[in-house]
């Protein structure tokens, strides 16, 4: 409850305190833009909020991670070989730990933590990707493990350029990736190398560009409501 | 001079009339027969047995299917990217239509998403609401799955029966949310309004029904020889299949394991429901409908329990930071502000006004960082994954429906029998177009 405490007296001075900035995961001031709008501080509804944007930054979770996490950090590094190669980072928030992968040794990674039988992951719940466009390796691919063993879930994650978009695929230890990656191919143009038949899934297949990137435009059209034209979603009136 | 018609069809005069004998296009003049007979053929995305809008490529030796894939994305619609340009309350509205058969679960697994980034515990009032939302909504998906299901396999009767019961449910729900269905009913925060007087009662009686009703089902179908051998033995897939290809919910179950989040990973307090998570071992078509008619009965078991739990109470977090200030009343024109509360923020109060004024346009701000939660739905594991980067509105929000995922067994559960248990195969599976689509 302390975060909620936190977002609901403490909040953002109008300096542009970050809210809960002790632990927020995805790290701080990378990027850092602010708004004039939403007003978190107190009573005090006059605007001028001082929204903070965050973007995740290069620091990881320091040691101890608490919980299990500490355990199964200690078993992925005993066992699999390349671990201070591959791992770039572990981050552990909000009661989820995120491994950080580079994306050449993603499969590798996820086959040791499939066949090992202290790790035990034994479903790809989920995989898609994320798009930072303030960082150089903007397109984040995000797989979501599943132990169903030990009932545990761990997060994988890693990081591509647009100009180099290639990431181990996953589909040897878990075919259920299939899909999810030509999902993320499809709308994030993360090209999965070992995919069976990496194609669009969603879109036609003669579709140009990634639409889930953050540079591609939702697109729409005016509509009138009652005499007025309202503008397409993405160029009303954003208050953050 | 007359000119002949080398097409025309062979004549020859009856007493009745001319008689024409109309011959070609046989299969043997277009393939000669001692060659392999390969046909591949389109089946959908319009077609009444593909359960919506889903393509089937079909390569076909005779009847016997050789290889099945499916071709997905006509009922593509852009939601993730849409939620992107709303602000996190809104976004409920986007992601009940994704499968549009379990909205409930929908909403649910992206609020508790949200409301992990914020760090808020929802009041148990709340909690216990989307719970017999939830168990509602699971009883009609199921139905629509008996009903659907027995439509593609010519069981008509199973229709009928599973579309006017799921309208009964479908009621409750309106009666509650104020719409069939896509209500927007589970907020951040809560749920977006308190069960409305003689909801409960409402509830009950639907219980009594369905609990008169459901044994029918067995009484038509599960002794059905035709039924039996139409699902028997057909669309089978094991254990390590339904694993690799991360299958979860009933076909997982009718393999044999009974991996059920509600109670491997319990959320909104499921641990302290009795009911049972159904398995059979028969890891085909038959086991997943003996899994799915159980289940229906355990929801009753939870629906049940869950109105003992209902106890006065909040609906919505206290936070007036997160929860919107609106008092929700029925005004003239439907659903609304109750007068009284606009009188008040109007009158007497030009700060609760503007708080009233900002929170709704500009919505509430979540702390930066990233979630995945995942649920039970009918089809099996739902999550999340919800990216925030600070502000208020969502940075990114996946959401892993199981339909998306399931539909890959397809051609594993395809091949190598017959077309006609094709259609069984992916009736079998459930997937809902919307949410595999999204």
């Amino acid at each position: 409850m302390s975060e909620s405490t936190d977002l609901s007296t403490g909040g953002p001075t109008p300096e542009g305190r970050t809210p809960g900035a002790v632990d927020v995961g995805m790290g701080t001031d990378s990027r850092v833009t602010s708004d004039m709008f939403g007003a978190t501080f107190g009573g005090d509804t006059s605007g001028f909020g001082g929204l903070v944007r965050q973007t995740p930054a290069d620091v990881g979770t320091p040691r101890p991670y608490g919980g299990w996490f500490d355990e199964f950090a200690d078993t992925l590094e005993a066992v699999y070989s390349g671990f201070a190669d591959a791992v770039t980072k572990v981050v552990v928030y909000r009661d989820e730990i995120t491994v950080h992968v580079k994306p050449a040794k993603v499969a590798e990674v996820a086959q040791v933590m499939r066949d090992d039988e202290n790790l035990r992951f034994e479903l790809l719940s989920n995989l898609s990707g994320v798009d930072y466009p303030s960082q150089a390796e903007r397109l984040h691919v995000v797989y979501n493990l599943t132990s169903m063993t030990y009932r545990r879930r761990v997060r994988l994650e890693t990081a591509v350029t647009v100009e180099d978009p290639h990431v181990a695929s996953v589909c040897g230890p878990y075919p259920t990736a299939d899909f999810h990656e030509r999902e993320c191919w499809d709308m994030f143009g993360v090209i999965f190398d070992g995919h069976p038949a990496l194609t669009r899934i969603l879109m036609p297949d003669d579709w140009p560009g990634h639409p889930q990137r953050k540079d591609y435009p939702l697109g729409g059209v005016p509509v009138e409501y009652k005499g007025a034209q309202i503008p397409p979603p993405d160029e009303r009136r954003a208050y953050a | 001079m007359t000119v002949t018609d080398p097409y025309a069809a062979a004549a020859r005069e009856t007493t009745e009339g001319r008689v024409y004998t109309v011959t070609g296009g046989d299969w043997d003049t277009i393939q000669p027969s001692d060659e392999e007979e390969r046909l591949v053929i389109n089946m959908g995305p319009q077609h009444p047995s593909t359960h919506g809008v889903l393509r089937l490529v079909l390569e076909l030796e005779g009847e016997t299917v050789t290889q099945a894939r499916t071709v997905i994305g006509y009922l593509h619609t852009g939601i993730e990217k849409n939620l992107e340009y709303r602000n996190w309350t809104q976004g409920v509205t986007f992601v009940t239509r994704m499968d549009y058969l379990s909205n409930a679960f929908n909403e649910t697994v992206y609020c508790l998403g949200v409301e992990k980034l914020l760090g808020v515990e929802v009041p148990e009032r709340a909690t216990v609401i989307r719970v017999l939302m939830m168990e509602l909504q699971r009883v009609a998906s199921h139905l629509v799955w008996l009903a659907t299901g027995g439509m593609e396999l010519g069981a008509l009767t199973a229709m009928t029966n599973g579309f006017r019961e799921r309208e009964l449910i479908l009621d409750v729900l309106e009666t509650i949310t104020g719409q069939r269905m896509n209500p927007a009913y589970v907020r951040p925060g809560g749920v977006a309004q308190d069960l409305p007087p003689g909801a409960v009662e409402k509830i009950l009686d639907l219980l009594e029904v369905l609990r008169e009703r459901l044994p029918t089902y067995d009484d038509l179908l599960t002794g059905n020889p035709i039924w039996q051998r139409r699902l028997q033995g057909v669309a089978h897939l094991d254990l390590q299949g339904c694993l690799a290809l991360g299958v979860t919910g009933p076909i997982l179950r009718s393999a044999g394991l009974a991996w059920d989040m509600r109670k491997t990973e319990p959320y909104c307090g499921y641990e302290n429901y009795d009911f049972e998570v159904p398995t059979e071992t028969t890891a085909d078509a038959w086991g997943r409908y003996r899994v799915r008619m159980a289940e229906m009965w355990e929801s009753l078991k939870i629906i049940d329990q869950a109105l003992d739990k209902l106890e006065p109470g909040p609906v919505m977090v206290q936070d007036r930071k997160i929860g919107w200030p609106a008092q929700l009343a029925l005004g003239p024109d439907g659903l609304g502000n109750s007068l009284d509360h606009v009188k008040k923020i109007m009158g007497t109060s030009m700060e609760a006004l503007i708080h009233h004024f900002k929170l709704v346009t500009e919505g509430f701000r979540v702390p930066a960082g990233q979630v995945y939660v995942a649920i039970e739905n009918p089809r099996g594991e739902l999550g999340a994954h919800v990216v925030s980067d600070g502000g208020t509105r969502p940075y990114r929000v996946h959401v892993r429906d199981p339909g998306f995922v399931n539909l890959q067994s397809a051609s594993a559960m395809c091949e190598g029998s017959l077309i006609a248990d094709a259609i069984a195969a992916v009736a079998s599976i459930d997937p809902v177009m919307g949410g595999v689509d999204r």
